[in-house]
């Protein structure tokens, strides 16, 4: 009998732990339904290529994606063609053969370019507050893809009571609701090769699918091993114990 | 021993339990090998070249600014790789070596048909390691026009060929490619 | 020749080895036929789940220091590089980062069982000592790693610890600056964690050694808590409890796995993601979650000094738990009465540990005093007084006896080793 309270004290101690990272948020985040959710979620390929476009042509003017390289996008199905012309899109600086700085067209295992040379030049021209880097913005923010959604579809006019510092726009899934970044998506404000209508949901959704490969590339070999690795621990746990029963099978105990 | 001797003991229990036990002693001890295997595996891969290490392993080379007779250095791979502008008498010396070599090697086979007015090789002495000299004007280049080795006095000529000395084969051809008439790609 | 140990193997390799080396001789006894009593529960795998999951982390940890870098200016990327371009870097990395968590979540079941079944009682104190020595380590270890990866979390999770060390009068200030090497947590601090983070687990491997070492001088306790009387109350360790052990470990291993490759982040802080930045502090700074009661605790005393001394003493107490104990019996299962005051201490752990992990505020200002009041008093209260003033169940005759109502079956030959040799 003592065996099982003691058990269920073990349990409630890991449910105890299960529930601490439960904060209360400013506003409560509506979920979404993500492709790379669950233990067997993939990226969807055609909306992380149409994130990845929404990032190119709108999110990169002011923010960077240091970690990641070019040559990461194969990841979300590019060609190696379709990486290398990508890259070659973009000037990078480097050091010439005289060892002068000078600017060339970036490669795939180049990182990509950031918008601003440093910190204090990000600030400068961002009425002080940098933006911040997208690398890792999907495990950087409590809350994950969800937050990041619903943070690109939390612009509103702010409310007649609230006094707005300069500058500031109002979002009601921010960190007390004032952000220094203005609304960045608007309806059609990509147009999308593959002519899905790009409203503001639907840019949100797509880039947050690619910030979201982007923040942990590993994402799909990691579950499909996981998959197999789990299985493999749980049949070696039946193995494993049918050999206890009948190596304990002649022992009363 | 305390095996064998339970073994003994569950073997009054007839042979049907014994086999079925051993049975899935068996599947449990392959599990943990291949278990263990598979554990292996990670971590010795993690010593492998990692993605970005790859990923520089080409690139590309601009031949305009090396004038004629002059040879450059270029890194590859973390490795130097000389890239020489032959001359045409250079061209024809190495042509015309054909016999005794310590390393047998044609010229022909040594650089890109159409192409032999560039040599491209990579700068390891094949004796220990050590980096050739024979790439600036000022450099002394050998007897055979080509690199001195400066450790152990190894010499190569305009085919990175070793003529002379304790290396024992010629300087490695690296793979690479015209990717226009004045551009290559090495690896 | 007179200085040969006498083998009893009859592989030729093996014999001449242990004729001069007897380990074989020595893994035969200690781990072959060692004599251990027939009614463990699976409560008393958690000793073996911890010893496999330290190789585990030292294992990963030697080729996670293969690609790390250890400077200020390049720690964040090179963890980063790790997870993105090393082969398997991400697999090794998670298995070392999740792989503390649950090293905790097996040592603090093992705490609770040798406080469940008076493990911790005579003859068994200095096993006891050793056992918090190992967790205090334990703590040292996980508090450098975490400081590695150089995110948000793990610098001012480095500043708040160490600037514990300004609560000491007088010499507080100087020891703090002494453990920077500077006057912040800076390069010359992240080296000196990162070398101490390496040394530590193998100072840790050498206390196991005794920890385990002075377990086979006494002989493991049972669920019982009564002393092994006739060779039939034990077991050879092997099969017996290798095979046990080898369930338990699979089952472990699938829930390592499952939080390795399914929720990687789940004991993690988002925070550390982003890195670290010595100008802004993070809203809420937590430490991993099973330093959360300490943390509580150091919260709940409305005095810096207080505060410190209180959650050094939590660790502390532990040390002096075998002789705070006045029961005659070690089991709780005859002790009616201590085992729901054990369960409150598990209750208070797990409240301080959710307070740990709340602004101090409100209820939750309340709540961790309780909690920290009862922790004490549990163990300077309640285990002294309850000891004399419990009246506990009858104990059984031996092991055999409650488990062989019947007299006893035909025991495997294996059992009939001598009996423990008591210290």
């Amino acid at each position: 009998m003592m065996r099982w309270v003691s058990l269920a004290a073990a349990a409630a101690l890991i449910g105890a732990v299960a529930v601490l990272p439960a904060h209360a948020e400013e506003a409560s985040m509506p979920r979404q339904a993500w492709s790379f959710a669950g233990p067997f979620g993939t990226f969807d390929r055609a909306a992380a290529q149409r994130g990845f476009q929404v990032y190119n042509e709108v999110c990169s003017a002011c923010h960077s994606m240091k970690l990641a390289y070019y040559r990461d996008l194969s990841g979300i199905g590019l060609s190696e063609e379709q990486i290398t012309a990508v890259a070659a899109g973009k000037t990078v600086g480097d050091i010439g053969d005289d060892g002068a700085p000078i600017e060339r067209p970036a490669l795939p295992s180049d990182h990509f370019k950031s918008p601003f040379a440093n910190e204090l030049a990000a600030r400068a021209v961002n009425n002080g507050a940098a933006p911040p880097d997208l690398s890792l913005i999907v495990k950087a923010r409590e809350g994950g893809a969800d937050y990041l959604y619903a943070l690109l579809t939390g612009y509103s006019a702010a409310p007649t009571n609230m006094k707005m510092g300069d500058g500031m726009n109002y979002n009601k899934y921010f960190a007390g609701n004032q952000i220094g970044m203005p609304a960045p998506l608007s309806e059609g404000r990509v147009t999308y090769g593959d002519g899905t209508p790009a409203s503001v949901n639907q840019m949100a959704k797509d880039v947050v699918t690619f910030l979201a490969y982007i923040s942990e590339p590993e994402t799909e070999m990691r579950k499909a091993l996981g998959v197999k690795i789990v299985l493999f621990f749980l049949l070696m746990s039946c193995v494993t114990y049918a050999v206890k029963r009948k190596v304990w099978a002649d022992v009363d105990h | 021993m305390a095996e064998s001797m339970t073994a003994t003991a569950h073997g009054s229990h007839g042979g049907d339990g014994v086999t079925k036990r051993d049975f899935l002693k068996l599947v449990a001890g392959a599990g943990a090998a291949v278990g263990a295997g598979a554990m292996a595996w990670p971590l010795i891969d993690s010593m492998n070249p990692s993605k970005d290490v790859l990923a520089l392993s080409s690139i590309e080379l601009d031949l305009k600014p090396i004038a004629l007779g002059q040879g450059i250095t270029t890194m590859w791979r973390g490795k130097p790789v000389f890239v020489r502008h032959r001359t045409p008498e250079e061209i024809k010396e190495a042509q015309a070596v054909v016999s005794g070599l310590a390393d047998p090697a044609a010229d022909k086979d040594r650089v890109k048909a159409g192409k032999e007015e560039w040599l491209v090789v990579i700068g390891i002495c094949t004796h220990l390691g050590c980096v050739p000299v024979g790439n600036k004007p000022t450099d002394q280049r050998g007897e055979y026009g080509g690199w001195f080795c400066p450790c152990h006095g190894s010499q190569y000529d305009t085919s990175g060929r070793v003529r002379h000395g304790p290396a024992p084969a010629n300087l490695g051809v690296p793979p690479y490619a015209f990717v226009t008439d004045t551009k290559i790609k090495i690896g | 020749m007179a200085g040969l140990h006498k083998s009893e193997f009859e592989n030729p390799v093996i014999n001449w080895v242990d004729s001069r080396l007897p380990i074989f001789t020595m893994m035969q006894k200690e781990y072959g036929v060692f004599p251990t009593p027939k009614n463990f529960n699976y409560f008393w795998n958690f000793g073996a789940l911890a010893m496999v999951t330290l190789m585990i982390m030292i294992v990963t940890g030697i080729f996670l220091a293969m690609n790390y870098t250890a400077h200020t200016s390049m720690a964040f990327d090179s963890v980063q590089r790790i997870m993105r371009d090393v082969n398997y870097g991400w697999l090794i990395r998670y298995v070392h980062a999740n792989g503390a968590s649950m090293f905790f979540l097996v040592t603090y079941i093992h705490i609770f069982r040798g406080l469940y079944y008076g493990s911790y009682k005579a003859p068994r104190e200095l096993l006891w000592i050793l056992g918090v020595v190992i967790l205090l380590i334990m703590m040292g270890t996980a508090f450098f790693g975490y400081v590695l990866p150089w995110g948000q979390m793990s610098y001012w999770g480095a500043t708040v610890i160490t600037n514990l060390f300004s609560a000491i009068p007088i010499v507080g200030e100087p020891i703090v600056t002494w453990l920077w090497g500077g006057f912040s947590v800076a390069n010359p601090t992240l080296n000196r964690f990162f070398s101490l983070h390496y040394l530590l687990p193998f100072v840790l491997i050498g206390i196991v050694f005794l920890h385990i070492a002075a377990l086979h001088v006494t002989g493991s306790n049972n669920p019982l808590g009564i002393d092994v009387k006739t060779p039939q109350d034990t077991l050879p360790f092997h099969p017996y409890y290798t095979v046990k052990d080898s369930v338990g470990l699979c089952v472990f291993l699938m829930i390592f796995a499952f939080f390795v490759f399914f929720m990687p982040n789940f004991f993690g802080a988002a925070d550390n993601e982003i890195p670290a930045n010595p100008l802004v502090t993070p809203a809420e700074i937590v430490p991993e979650w099973y330093l959360l009661p300490f943390y509580a605790i150091l919260r709940s005393v409305p005095s810096k000094l207080g505060g410190v001394l209180m959650m050094f003493g939590s660790i502390g107490l532990l040390f002096v738990v075998p002789w705070l104990d006045t029961s005659p019996v070690r089991s709780c299962k005859f002790r009616p009465v201590y085992k729901w005051f054990l369960g409150l201490l598990v209750i208070a752990c797990v409240v301080l540990g959710m307070v740990g992990a709340h602004r101090p505020e409100g209820i939750w200002v309340a709540l961790g005093r309780i909690g920290t009041i009862y922790y004490f008093a549990h163990f300077l209260v309640v285990l002294p007084l309850l000891g004399k003033l419990e009246r506990p169940l009858p104990l059984p005759e031996s092991i055999s006896k409650p488990v062989l109502p019947r007299g006893g079956g035909p025991l495997p030959s294996g059992a009939a080793a001598k009996p423990m040799e008591k210290a």
